[in-house]
């Protein structure tokens, strides 16, 4: 609910506040990175770890298909089923 | 999605251009909706999400942290974060569509990355194009969306253990996909490596959701280093 409420807040606030006050270089610089380091970010978390314990196990395989996949400029949808699969896979295996 | 220079041309373009990337992104509903009910939230806390939400790498932010044992505090400072780029596409359509009142909330909610694309895309073809092309995008990933989402859900909640049908792995697998082409220039690699680098060396030592929400300070000191050059939006 809160994550709505902001990120509707945020939608509604660009549609609404004058141009200039966001145009600064290094707002925008620093705006282009913070999905790049969040999205990164949870790509580490989400594979590499389990509660607060580090770990590789097959997750980590399913990754590194998925950036296999999208090397060979696969689309998304392929790219998250062969991640799905190749991890499923290693996960009845051990 | 990416423009390809067309010759000026009748509705029917718009129409088709906004129709196949509706159905395209939306589709990837489905991935989300699993992913969902992967990481331990109900249906229809996974449809309202999508619902009122309405922005793919938030949506995943809030399940990947939640997820993973963080705070409801830390999922949304997550996900707000990532949705801030929304507020900037704001930015850049409200002159085009001059809208007020009931008409301008909804074409907030509608303001995705697509519909900005798409609308932006149409320019050769004059505003009128690029106002259709908006709405026509923004609805349309919307209903497709919110349709395929549930299927995701409802799908993955026949499936039982997550682990089992590798839907573990889908989520980092959706992120990667997400952030991939946003990483153009060396320095844009360097930075996703030197977050996923940071994130895990804070896992040990921090609670669960801090170490996502903390690599946003590298963005900051690496952006207020940066001379002139802006990077792609």
């Amino acid at each position: 609910m809160g994550t709505s409420a902001a990120v509707f807040a945020l939608k509604y606030l660009g549609q609404s506040i004058p141009e200039n006050y966001l145009s600064h270089p290094k707002f925008k610089s620093i705006n282009g990175y913070i999905p790049i380091v969040l999205l990164s970010a949870l790509i580490g978390v989400q594979t590499f770890s389990e509660k607060t314990k580090l770990m590789i196990d097959h997750r980590a395989l399913g990754l590194g298909v998925a950036l296999l996949a999208l090397m060979l400029r696969a689309p998304f949808p392929i790219v998250v089923i062969s991640a799905a699969a190749s991890s499923a896979l290693l996960y009845h295996f051990t | 999605m990416s423009a390809t220079p067309r010759p000026p041309s009748y509705r029917g373009q718009t129409f088709r251009d906004s129709l196949s990337v509706s159905l395209t992104v939306g589709s990837y509903g489905a991935a989300f909706g699993a992913a969902s009910i992967a990481a331990g939230f109900s249906v229809v806390q996974t449809s309202l999400l999508s619902l009122l939400t309405f922005s793919g790498a938030s949506q995943f932010a809030v399940i990947g942290v939640i997820g993973a044992g963080g705070s409801a505090i830390s999922a949304i400072a997550t996900a707000t974060l990532l949705g801030f780029r929304n507020g900037l596409y704001g930015l850049r359509m409200a002159p085009l569509l001059k809208v007020r009142g009931l008409s301008r909330v909804l074409a907030a909610h509608v303001t995705i990355d697509e519909s900005t694309g798409v609308a932006l895309s149409q320019e050769s073809r004059g505003e009128e194009a690029m106002r259709s092309g908006f709405w026509l995008t923004g609805i349309g990933v919307f209903i497709f969306w919110n349709l395929f989402t549930l299927a995701g859900a409802f799908g993955a909640q026949a499936m039982g253990n997550p682990a089992a049908w590798g839907l573990d792995a889908a989520v980092p697998a959706a992120f990667l996909g997400l952030v991939w082409p946003r990483l153009v220039t060396n320095t844009d690699r360097f930075i996703s490596l030197a977050a996923v680098a940071l994130a895990l060396v804070l896992i040990p030592i921090s609670p669960a959701g801090l170490p996502v929400i903390a690599t946003a300070g590298l963005a900051v000191v690496i952006g207020l280093r940066k001379k002139d050059s802006i990077p792609h939006e």
